[in-house]
């Protein structure tokens, strides 16, 4: 036999067994950066994904692959999930953005979802992205409020627009009720790695910070805080984290995939599947603010609820105006709301903030 | 009573046959492995070994990429391999692979966007350099300072990527990214892109790359008197200073090679298959390639065969993942087996089993 008939007969099979698959179920694929049991970022893409299965039950299949590295890796992972029949493809990390939009020309009748990215090369391919900064205000303001030593931390991850964003919304909402705090931010390069992640945490508390946000996806900063016996606080990321309630988990910033999930596979079930790039925060239930424990004041736990009541009504932006940048130059006027297009370019800190963006 | 008995020589007929034995028990273990995470163990091994190269609706596109998997490990186990003869331990292959990458793609993103038929070439070379450079370190730290190049290199991966890291959210960063993480991508840049050679083969510059390497390793190792010198080294040393060998020499060369083969397949990969400088490009094949190196009992043939298996562990491993929903770590658990079993076998190669009393030998 050969290359071509090979081809072909391939080809063949395919479209056999994706013309079985349109007529009883949807295949939904999902590819994820970490192990699914990483407690974080894709335990709840994952919780998703059985989201949609619970939705739909037999009418979908689903089908994931996880610990796909960035890179070379993630075309080939997506390719053979296109062969093997999925229908949509979501791809949650943002190191696949390159690899999603090449296999999408590729297969121009699967559908393709990337999360937190900014390109759609083809009409199969959607971006969707989550408003964790609205999320970040409400850390904030619990953060300011509940440090003693007025130095509080953030554990970065990479340099790029989300976690400046989620920095930016933090120290913004602790500066607003406590003038006096300070912010640091330590970068760790990596989404998930305990190790990495514990050090900054460690590094941080050195430094005298009580308070420690993490924009990383494992548990290990809180399990750093532990260990101070009450005198350090966090937060839960991605994930509700509850096994470190009622301290030092506090609260917890969850992100909840589930609803978009689930109405883009059933869009994709009756054929209303469109090219869109969704940006949804608390409004929509996809960020949510777990369990404030008892750890937190009565009064700061009201507030702290006023505030999320403010933003799911849609009544309150956690960017509005007057904000200054950094570098002392006008950003937002009295009164004035960040746009969408800056904020999903965001590439400085606001005043106060006396560390740099890394370069 | 069983005892072992060593032998005079190790066995050629075991050197050849253990990885078989090897593979068998991994199939063996791994199956009841995949039995207990519930999925069926037949069809898990078969998903794994063979499903890449025969299932009618996945065969034509995983074969070539076979190839492209294959081709790095290869390169890269084919330059460690000199080294572990002469008793030279290069764990740091992950770190030159890192660097190749990074300096071949610096020096072409210094020339974006000429379209001048000169620009890949000088890539290639920069690659090699790069790496070059980064194994000469633990080479030159060793020779004056008397080091222990394992460390010295398996820490600079960690420095590697901590560059890697800085370059591609600073100074190699795409200036049309919108301020996100990574460079250009070399696949929208004809001149600088490792294309297949032959479309839908896989068979991609790093792929000839890794065939001549496995050539050329062969000719030296056993035609050419430095092959010979690295031999001797690594078996003899004394003997090998007697002979007039300098164990300078050989550190240097050995490291040289394959360092400068190590940030050639980073060139290769970052030009080809990966197609940008990313914070976390790499993959592993520099550690990957270890096993390689050994699985393929450090013969530029049997790195070759090992590196194609490894490859087809890979890939038939994500089908696993894909088709049976088995975990990914299973699938790592799986190729840690297959060295496993190897590094167990091999104590036939070496010796002999004496079943009964102890006689006379």
């Amino acid at each position: 036999m050969n290359r071509r008939t090979l081809l072909a007969s391939a080809a063949l099979a395919m479209s056999l067994g994706g013309a079985a698959l349109a007529q009883d179920t949807t295949k939904a694929c999902f590819v994820y950066v970490g192990p699914i049991g990483d407690g974080g970022w894709t335990y709840q893409h994952h919780q998703g994904a059985l989201a949609v299965q619970e939705a739909y039950g037999d009418k979908v299949e689903i089908a994931w692959q996880e610990s796909v590295p960035e890179g070379a890796d993630a075309e080939r992972v997506l390719t053979q999930m296109a062969l093997s029949g999925c229908n949509i493809i979501f791809t949650t990390s943002f190191g696949y953005m390159d690899a999603t939009n090449a296999v999408a020309a590729k297969f121009p009748d699967i559908k393709f979802e990337h999360a937190t990215g900014y390109k759609r090369e083809h009409p199969n391919v959607a971006t969707y992205d989550a408003r964790f900064y609205e999320g970040r205000a409400v850390l904030g303001h619990i953060a300011g409020k509940m440090t003693k030593s007025n130095k509080i931390g953030y554990i970065a991850s990479f340099p790029i627009p989300e976690v400046i964003q989620g920095i930016n919304s933090y120290y913004l909402h602790a500066k607003k009720v406590n003038p006096d705090v300070e912010l640091v931010v330590t970068w760790a390069y990596t989404w998930f790695d305990p190790s990495k992640e514990a050090d900054a945490a460690r590094a941080m508390i050195d430094q005298g910070v009580d308070v420690i946000a993490a924009h990383t996806d494992s548990t290990a900063p809180l399990g750093e805080a532990a260990k101070e016996n009450g005198a350090v606080i966090g937060f839960g990321q991605a994930s509700d984290m509850a096994a470190f309630k009622p301290s030092p988990r506090v609260a917890s910033i969850i992100d909840n995939w589930a609803p978009y999930y689930v109405k883009r596979v059933g869009a994709v079930m009756d054929g209303t599947w469109e090219q869109g790039a969704s940006w949804a925060g608390m409004p929509e239930g996809e960020v949510v603010i777990g369990e404030i424990t008892e750890a937190v004041p009565a009064d700061v736990k009201a507030e702290a609820e006023a505030m999320i009541a403010a933003i799911t009504a849609g009544e309150y932006h956690p960017f509005t105006g007057p904000i200054n940048k950094a570098d002392g130059s006008a950003w937002l006027a009295e009164g004035e709301v960040a746009d969408d297009g800056t904020l999903a370019g965001m590439n400085f800190y606001v005043e106060g903030i006396t560390a740099e963006i890394p370069n | 009573m069983i005892r072992l008995e060593k032998r005079p020589t190790p066995s050629r007929l075991w050197t050849a046959v253990t990885p078989v034995f090897a593979v068998l028990a991994t199939m063996l273990v791994g199956g009841a492995l995949f039995g207990f995470l519930g999925a069926d163990p037949f069809e898990a091994i078969r998903t794994i070994f063979w499903d890449p190269l025969f299932h009618p609706q996945f065969a034509a596109y995983s074969r070539p990429q076979l190839l492209v998997k294959a081709g790095p490990l290869i390169l890269i186990a084919i330059g460690l391999s000199i080294g572990f003869r002469a008793g030279i331990w290069n764990i740091g292959a992950e770190g030159q692979y890192i660097m190749g990458a990074v300096v071949g793609a610096a020096a072409g993103l210094a020339l974006y966007p000429s379209d001048s038929v000169l620009v890949f070439p000088l890539m290639i070379l920069a690659g090699a350099l790069g790496g070059w450079a980064w194994a000469m370190i633990p080479a030159v730290l060793k020779t004056r300072f008397g080091t222990n190049e394992i460390l010295v290199s398996l820490m600079l991966v960690y420095v590697a990527q901590t560059i890697l890291a800085s370059v591609s959210s600073g100074l190699l960063r795409n200036p049309e990214g919108m301020g996100f993480p990574g460079s250009r991508n070399f696949k929208q840049w004809d001149a600088a892109h490792n294309a297949e050679i032959i479309a839908g083969t896989g068979m991609h510059w790093g792929v000839a790359a890794a065939l001549i390497a496995v050539i050329a390793a062969y000719v030296l190792m056993a035609r050419h008197i430095q092959g010979f010198n690295i031999r001797l080294t690594g078996e003899a040393p004394r003997a090998a200073r007697f002979a007039g060998v300098s164990p300078t020499r050989i550190v240097v060369l050995c490291l040289g090679i394959s360092g400068a083969l190590a940030g050639l397949a980073g060139l290769f990969e970052v030009t080809g298959p990966a197609g940008q400088i990313t914070i976390d490009f790499n993959s592993n094949y520099g550690f990957t390639a270890i096993i390689v190196a050994f699985l393929g009992r450090l013969h530029p043939i049997g790195i070759l065969l090992a590196g194609l298996l490894m490859a087809l562990t890979y890939i038939g491993g994500e089908l696993a993942q894909l088709m049976l929903g088995v975990p990914g770590a299973s699938i790592q658990l799986f190729q840690g087996m297959l060295l496993f079993f190897l590094l167990a076998t091999d104590v036939f190669t070496n010796y002999r089993v004496r079943i009964g009393a102890k006689g006379v030998a």
